[in-house]
């Protein structure tokens, strides 16, 4: 009888100091960021720099002491370029992991297959991917950093009326990006008096483009683009040199980075594509706004890594600032206020441009953040 | 036109030269255990990013290459003792058996390279520059060359081999009548390993061929595993002349098709042609005419 008249006091204490206990813990409770990269495989060369990039910054901002007072815990899977198994971490990051948030889907197959998780969960995500189907038509929770690939084709056919080309071959790969490409530069071509001539297809794992180059050559053709990522724009620009064609050619910014000078070789220079400033950090001029943050992030990432610095991890940096940005303005990690935090991002510069959201835009960026690049002597130099 | 059809011929027998040596591997394996070797493919892959390893490592290129081969014929003969002599020894290993076997050796090898090197993609320096040739009305680059002459050397060497020393006749004979040739005091053992470091090295030569023109990476033998395997199968499985000539013959209508009908298909045009010797002429092109001496 003794124990029972005890018990109910001693119960009453033990909830009690477990309540006071836990109330510190919630505090001290991470700030969950998610993702889902493509470290390895054929777009690897997009979620390699992007993951060092997010482990790189979740720890310089924990150690300047966190957001909000609360550290960030960095949750990233890899999807191997598999639209399917990106499906199947968004999945778990959202059910599983819990996250607050997700910066990552560094393919537009990837994102696309996620996007339909975080709209019924309701949870905020930043894309790293490229295609305009992502923020078009706008989704609630989507965002996206990187330029749209229609920005793309709008700046390459800007500068190849420039010089003085209106008939255009166009040749694309089979994966999402380039077939997403390759349907806005048909849609856009007539806004500035473009018209398309050819238009070939290559397959993903393609190792020569000769027949699809041998037809373009014998087309009127006075330009030629090629939408694609991966090997096959190297391939192509090896093959182009090989066949003869003297016309200028134009890759997309999915290549923008120095694994395709490398895989092209030679044949890379001369060639021109649109890309962020992230690049030719040194050749931007001294009042640029951009100068300051691409130069500091180039820095960071060239020191602690040792190797180049590429505009995909760029994305990768921006993504986790603005949501880092969203979550202060916000002031807790409500996936309702941070979205709408997000979605009121107003100038702020980033590696890929100065970025201004609202409700119906959920890129932020216009035609000016995109540079147009040139390879000389195998490496970038702007066209002004 | 003309020149259009020229460089479709002349891309065509470049590919088609690299699935002749795959196609040539399948049948020496074929020959000598009535088992595909879906592992092949993967021969092809160690040879390319071996070479690039030893380039990278500083050795010239003309020694990489022929030590890329050594390396991937010693990877044949490790698959061979590892991975088939147990199966084999063991006495209940069909061919079916056998098969299955090496597509998890060809798993397995894509794995230990995914470990041992990287995944990305990675090109070795051509052999000789990349001044483009003009040879009637096609432009081809000098490795393309290099890879016509390499394959059409392996070929001979090979037919020399087989029908002159008296190792490759012995291999011949195992292929006819294992039993009697084992009674004639040669060894089955011997020969299946030699058949493996011989498709190895194949296979790898193709790799460090095309490396310079396709790139290469640590999934590369995936699809020339498979279309290196329709060629034979159009050539007739276990048939020299018969790989060269499927293989050529694919290459050129891979290259036919995308140039003349669509490019967004070209790989399904050895799938379709799989389909249609399994369907028409299972012997391939040469199984028709070959007949046993009774």
């Amino acid at each position: 009888m003794t124990l029972l008249r005890h018990a109910r006091p001693l119960a009453h204490a033990a909830v009690l100091s477990l309540a006071v206990a836990a109330v510190p813990a919630l505090a001290q409770e991470p700030i969950r960021i998610g993702s889902f990269l493509s470290v390895t495989g054929p777009a690897a060369f997009l979620g390699d720099p992007e993951l060092k990039t997010l482990e790189l910054y979740v720890e310089r901002i924990n150690a300047a002491g966190g957001v909000n007072g609360r550290k960030l815990q960095l949750t990233a899977y890899d999807d191997a370029g598999d639209a399917e198994k990106a499906r199947t971490f968004a999945k778990r990051l959202i059910e599983q992991d819990k996250v607050d948030l997700i910066v990552g889907g560094s393919t537009t197959g990837a994102t696309m297959a996620a996007v339909p998780l975080v709209e019924q969960a309701g949870v905020p995500f930043i894309s790293l991917a490229g295609a305009v189907v992502i923020v078009e038509p706008v989704k609630k929770w989507v965002f996206k950093t990187p330029h749209t690939d229609r920005m793309a084709c709008d700046k390459i056919f800007v500068d190849m009326k420039a010089r003085g080309a209106s008939k255009v071959a166009l040749i694309s790969g089979s994966g999402g990006f380039d077939k997403s490409m390759r349907a806005e530069c048909l849609k856009v071509a007539p806004n500035h008096g473009v018209e398309i001539v050819a238009d070939e297809t290559y397959g993903a794992a393609d190792t020569d483009m000769t027949a699809q180059l041998t037809k373009i050559r014998a087309s009127n053709a006075q330009a030629v683009l090629n939408a694609g990522f991966g090997q096959g724009p190297a391939i192509v620009t090896r093959n182009y040199r090989q066949v003869g064609i003297t016309l200028p050619l134009y890759q997309s910014h999915g290549v923008a980075s120095k694994e395709y000078i490398k895989l092209s070789g030679d044949a890379a220079n001369g060639v021109r594509l649109p890309a962020a400033a992230l690049l030719v950090a040194d050749l931007l001029a001294a009042g640029d706004a951009q100068k300051p943050v691409v130069t500091a992030y180039r820095d960071a990432y060239e020191t602690r890594f040792k190797s180049d610095v590429s505009t995909f991890g760029g994305h990768a940096y921006d993504g986790l600032m603005l949501a880092v940005g969203a979550i202060k303005a916000a002031g807790s990690t409500d996936k309702a206020k941070v979205r709408d935090a997000l979605e009121a991002t107003k100038g702020y510069v980033g590696t890929g441009g100065m970025v201004t959201m609202s409700a119906t835009d959920h890129m932020g960026l216009d035609l000016s953040a995109f540079r147009m690049l040139e390879v000389k002597n195998g490496t970038w130099s702007l066209v002004q | 036109m003309g020149e259009q059809w020229a460089q479709f011929v002349a891309a065509g027998l470049t590919s088609g030269a690299i699935y002749a040596l795959v196609a040539l591997g399948f049948s020496i394996v074929y020959n000598a255990s009535h088992a595909i070797n879906f592992a092949q493919g993967e021969f092809v892959m160690v040879g390319g990013m071996a070479a690039v390893s030893l380039v990278a490592a500083g050795l010239p290129l003309a020694v990489a290459v022929l030590l890329a081969v050594a390396v991937a014929g010693v990877v044949g003969l490790g698959v061979e003792k590892l991975a088939i002599e147990p199966a084999q020894r063991s006495g209940k290993a069909d061919v079916v058996t056998l098969i299955i076997i090496t597509i998890g050796v060809a798993l397995f090898l894509r794995g230990v390279a995914q470990v041992l090197w990287d995944k990305r993609v990675h090109p070795l320096p051509a052999f000789s520059g990349t001044e483009p040739i003009a040879i009637l009305g096609a432009t081809l680059v000098p490795q393309s060359l290099w890879v016509l002459g390499g394959t059409a050397l392996a070929v001979l060497a090979l037919g020399w081999f087989f029908s002159r020393t008296l190792y490759g006749k012995a291999m011949r004979a195992t292929a006819v009548n294992p039993l009697a040739a084992e009674l004639m005091g040669i060894s089955t053992r011997g020969v299946m390993l030699a058949s493996f470091a011989l498709a190895a090295m194949l296979g790898a030569l193709g790799g460090v061929l095309t490396a310079p023109i396709t790139f290469t990476s640590y999934d590369v033998g995936v699809m020339l595993g498979l279309k290196g395997f329709a060629a034979a199968m159009l050539g007739g499985l276990g048939s020299f002349g018969g790989a060269v000539a499927g293989g050529l013959l694919l290459g050129l209508l891979e290259s036919l098709g995308a140039g003349l009908l669509s490019s967004a298909y070209k790989d399904a045009i050895a799938f379709v042609v799989i389909l249609g010797v399994l369907f028409f002429m299972p012997g391939g092109l040469v199984g028709a005419r070959r007949s046993e001496r009774v």
